[in-house]
């Protein structure tokens, strides 16, 4: 068995009260609780600290973890046969376990394989993270958890598990699928915990994702938004010919009705193009003749309101 | 109860339960989850109507509560505090990525 240093992970001396320990119990929890901190570690650093509080703060656990002595977090060690007799279960196996199964067993807390109270599966909280394709069509993943499960004797093994997930369409960024009976095993006869996934999306270089509707960026020759154009565009489902309207502006929305991700409930979400105007670099002697040609023919003024606006000094 | 499906379900507005599905499936007592209703953490698609019936979403608000009040050993009016407060979080950041992708990069 691994040991860690409950004391480090609070940032507390040996001999803090149980008062002192709370305390930084909260300062920790209050930056890493996966509810409210920002931390992409945060989940693995509450789990540390939380796991590091619930020995810490029980007395006799407290004192029973004392008397395993100092080691070096993360060296193999074993409870001396004299803390096995006095705190130990005879149950338990300690070669593949974990330090904080260890202490679940004792009073205050529950051991699973103890009794035969029916006792639900624990949930499982999974993110993953999958591409537009992805969502577009559906995906299966396959998510690696290492989980505490009993064996016969209902002993603890952390096992390592890896399950295959179906993801159907539907998906979108921020959105949680549920999956009946997918977490962990539930004991004398209770109920299997569930899994929770947690999906986001990766970035794609075209397309931004709001909610079920995509945007992209439609960039236009000043010639093809004054005189209108039919345009290749991507969809996630292969190019589609955009009919853009004569004289169209810089920043205007054309909408691609159900071009963007499929919804759960079978309809699909839009594609909004945003029409960008833009320049070439450098132009050629013969573009730069036209533009003067076309600067000389047009009576148009972009500048109208901004004119107004300055003569009636505003 | 052992469940044999294991077909996926999408927690949205659309996906309605019921309280006793709600209870089931958080692991809160059907009394502990009127309480968060009560505090106003989680409401009903229609508090007018009976049986109350809740949306999909309700369930990972609810899941948040109970991970909150363990975590941090609250209150109830403080869990129903932190939840709509966290709510209302979710929602501007969700209003702000909206309007970030209607924002055109740069050419």
């Amino acid at each position: 068995m691994k040991y860690k240093d409950y004391y480090a992970t609070l940032g507390v001396g040996r001999d803090a009260t149980t008062e002192a320990i709370k305390k930084a119990y909260r300062k920790l929890a209050h930056k890493y609780h996966p509810d409210v901190s920002k931390d992409p570690e945060g989940e693995e650093k509450f789990k540390a600290v939380a796991e590091a509080y619930e020995t810490l703060k029980s007395p006799e656990k407290r004192a029973a973890y004392d008397q395993l002595g100092r080691h070096a977090p993360g060296e193999n060690f074993r409870p001396s046969p004299d803390w096995d007799q006095q705190h130990g279960d005879p149950q338990f196996s300690f070669d593949d376990a974990d330090l904080a199964d260890l202490f679940a067993g004792m009073a205050g807390g529950r051991h699973p394989g103890g009794g035969h109270i029916r006792m639900p599966g624990q949930d499982y909280d999974v993110s993953t993270r999958i591409s537009l394709a992805e969502a577009y069509n559906g995906t299966e993943v396959e998510l690696r958890l290492t989980v505490p499960e009993p064996d016969a004797q209902g002993r603890l093994h952390r096992v390592p598990r890896i399950l295959k997930v179906r993801i159907p369409k539907g998906a979108t960024d921020g959105q949680r699928l549920r999956l009946t009976g997918r977490g962990g095993k539930g004991l004398n006869g209770g109920r299997d915990g569930d899994l929770y996934l947690n999906i986001t999306l990766h970035p794609h270089p075209l397309f931004r994702v709001s909610g079920h509707d995509l945007y992209l960026d439609l960039p236009l020759a000043p010639w093809e938004a004054a005189l209108g154009a039919s345009i290749e565009v991507p969809t996630l489902a292969g190019a589609v010919r955009l009919k853009v309207p004569p004289n169209t502006q810089a920043g205007q929305q054309l909408r691609l009705p159900g071009r963007g991700l499929p919804k759960p409930q079978g309809k699909s979400g839009d594609l909004f193009v945003i029409t960008q105007i833009v320049m070439p670099a450098t132009t050629s002697d013969v573009e730069n003749g036209l533009f003067e040609q076309l600067a000389k023919a047009s009576t148009f003024n972009p500048r109208e309101r901004l004119q107004k606006e300055m003569k009636n000094g505003t | 109860m052992a469940h044999e499906s294991t077909e996926p379900v999408w927690l949205t507005d659309d996906h309605l339960l019921s309280v006793a599905e709600l209870a089931e499936m958080s692991g809160l007592s059907e009394a502990e989850l009127l309480e968060l209703v009560d505090y106003g953490a989680v409401t009903p698609v229609d508090p007018e109507s009976s049986p109350w019936m809740f949306t999909g979403r309700c369930l990972l608000t609810v899941r948040t509560a109970c991970r909150l009040r363990i975590s941090f050993d609250l209150e109830p009016h403080g869990v129903a505090l932190m939840v709509s407060l966290l709510e209302r979080i979710r929602g501007l950041e969700s209003q702000l990525d909206s309007l970030r992708a209607q924002l055109p990069r740069h050419p």
